[in-house]
């Protein structure tokens, strides 16, 4: 990539300024405050630092993708962020609210198909509904519109292992939908889906978010995923779970995939690899990438490059 | 190895699992050279102790043979036979029909169909019993560490001693009649029952746990929504392969305090050596423990259609 032809990734154009401006004058929806979280070690002395002192606000309806290197502890604050842990220090505000354990305020997606396999795809739909004293048939009706939404009412009486993993994310997210959620989480949702479906499945996510009022923080270790999505990256570094920088994706609105060549879209790209890769170097301590040299098993002129 | 085989050759590979053990049995049978260790004197010459019907060793029988021809004495005779205790197949299907219609040796004692429904009725209470504590324990022994703790120790201890040492106290306390049997299927059941139930609930995935809290579920409904419907597959499995280990506790439990049901028959036929009769009786008990299985199995793939490991391979 030619650092030198990019423009400041902190550019922006009169319309994306104005969006920003728009988007920062909306109420806040989600306040994290100085939060720290540490684990104790196997022998029960030893603390490891996950996150120190992290602080940034999310408006209402704002994309917020977060990033980082392995271990900087992204999946533990959207953890926090569900209420599925608790932190050390810090104020978590949903929607001036403190957060107090898991809620229906927040729904949450997770990277593993948590769809219950017991329960048709309707069923699962109607899940958090029910829990929270909605009567069969309010459950049942409520369930299909946003079966229909995601355009999966065909499939209502399906199970879900008869599923595909794109469809179970669909499911996933209308499930976590149905309880009309203030904030949606989304810990790497497409992580493990093929890279088409993982395409198709980021532009339905934007159509989502477009038609309806959430406020969305979004987990991902794949960058073109976090600026074709985000409004804002909050990037995280590792060793203790730091903020790094809160950058304002340049790219303007609606996004589509041929955005991925813009002068915008590669200078954000170059800063936010700038600021992964810099801070860990070639090796990092837990050895991902660095490889052991590998003898030669083939014969002397076999040779493929 | 385990590559996925057609619907016929899964049926013919299960006929052929009964199959062969019956023509191993049929060749031992109905093949004299194969094994026939005794010979059936059908005329007993003139060796004074030798009676038509009877069953002599073949080393005694060619002894017995050389002394009357060195003697000039009518030759005894005999076909070769095997011992009594190991009928022919013909004689044990034969025997599936006439246990029924003999009637019983002892007058007033129980026919074979009564002798069977006493046998059910006990394993049938046992279970019922041993499950009706066993289940919910092993329920919470999965889902909570501290009921985990409390009560795990002790079982693992006392699932290692053998239930039929429990005999004489359970006959001191419930009597001499079906008590005591339906205690020891009980013992025998109960402590395996709470650990296989208790680590099939520790197996639920805990990400589902999860997302159900996410989407606001609390505590109490998480039993009821989530861990009992996620695991009610598992238990179902378990509870088939437990029902399996509760009748192999049958005929002991049932030597305890007044032989009864099944037990009694097989020991009344074997004492008149109605070997053909026994085998019966004890092939009826496994055709009624194959078939309960295979209703429940089938019965399993109704209930839990979501069930892979189910509905695929048995």
């Amino acid at each position: 990539m030619d650092d030198m032809m990019l423009p400041s990734y902190l550019a922006q154009d009169p319309q994306v300024r104005a969006r920003f401006a728009k988007l920062k004058a909306r109420d806040v929806m989600l306040s994290v405050k100085g939060l720290t979280k540490s684990f104790k070690g196997a022998n029960g002395q030893s603390e490891t630092v996950a996150l120190k002192g992290i602080d940034f606000d999310t408006h209402r309806r704002e994309f917020l993708c977060i990033v980082g290197p392995s271990g900087c502890g992204k999946s533990t604050l959207i953890r926090i962020l569900a209420g599925l842990e608790t932190q050390n220090e810090g104020q978590l505000l949903v929607d001036g609210k403190p957060v107090k354990g898991p809620g229906r305020d927040r729904g949450m997606v997770f990277q593993g198909y948590t769809l219950f396999p017991w329960l048709t795809v309707h069923k699962n739909v109607m899940f958090g509904l029910q829990v929270n004293g909605a009567g069969r048939s309010t459950a049942e009706r409520e369930a299909a519109q946003w079966l229909d939404l995601i355009g999966l009412e065909k499939f209502a009486d399906a199970y879900p292992h008869q599923l595909s993993g794109g469809m179970k994310q669909r499911v996933a997210i209308a499930r976590a939908l149905a309880n009309q959620p203030r904030v949606l989480l989304m810990d790497e949702p497409f992580g493990a889906l093929d890279a088409q479906t993982r395409a198709r499945m980021q532009a339905y996510l934007l159509e989502i978010w477009r038609k309806i009022d959430i406020t969305i923080v979004f987990i991902t270790h794949d960058l073109d995923e976090a600026i074709y999505l985000a409004d804002r990256i909050l990037v995280l570094k590792p060793h203790p779970g730091e903020v790094q920088e809160m950058i304002e994706v340049p790219v303007p609105r609606p996004r589509s995939m041929a955005q991925g060549i813009t002068p915008e879209f590669l200078a954000t790209k170059a800063r936010l690899e700038e600021l992964i890769h810099s801070e860990h170097g070639g090796a990092d301590e837990t050895g991902e990438d660095s490889y052991p040299a590998i003898a030669r098993l083939v014969a002397v002129d076999d040779d493929v490059e | 190895m385990r590559s996925s085989l057609s619907p016929r050759a899964r049926l013919l590979l299960g006929i052929m699992s009964f199959c062969l053990p019956i023509m191993v049995w049929a060749a031992v049978s109905y093949i004299p050279f194969l094994w026939h260790p005794q010979v059936l004197i059908t005329d007993p010459g003139q060796v004074d102790y030798f009676q038509p019907g009877m069953r002599v060793g073949a080393g005694v029988f060619a002894d017995e043979l050389k002394s009357a021809r060195d003697q000039h004495q009518k030759l005894p005779t005999g076909i070769p036979a095997n011992p009594i205790y190991l009928p022919a197949p013909h004689e044990v299907l034969m025997a599936f029909y006439t246990a029924f219609t003999t009637p019983p040796a002892t007058a007033g004692g129980p026919w074979l169909h009564q002798s069977l429904w006493h046998s059910i009725q006990v394993i049938f209470w046992g279970f019922v019993i041993s499950s009706a504590i066993g289940v919910p324990l092993g329920v919470m022994c999965g889902a909570s560490l501290a009921v985990s703790r409390l009560a795990e120790p002790f079982i693992e201890f006392f699932r290692y001693l053998p239930a039929p040492a429990f005999g004489p106290l359970c006959i001191a306390i419930l009597g001499i009649y079906d008590g005591p049997k339906v205690a020891i299927i009980v013992i025998g059941t109960l402590f395996q029952q709470v650990l296989i139930i208790a680590n099939s609930t520790r197996k639920l995935d805990p990400a589902l746990v999860e997302a159900a809290l996410t989407l606001g579920t609390k505590r109490l409904q998480l039993l009821w929504r989530v861990v009992v419907p996620g695991i009610m597959a598992d238990i179902y499995r378990d509870q088939r392969i437990l029902l399996g280990w509760a009748w192999t506790y049958l005929i002991v439990a049932e030597l305890i305090g007044t032989v009864s049901g099944i037990t009694w028959f097989i020991t009344q036929q074997a004492r008149y050596q109605h070997f053909a009769t026994m085998y019966a009786a004890i092939f009826m008990i496994g055709i009624i423990g194959l078939g309960c299985d295979l209703v429940l199995a089938w019965l399993g793939r109704r209930l839990f259609p979501w069930d892979r490991s189910l509905t695929g391979a048995r």
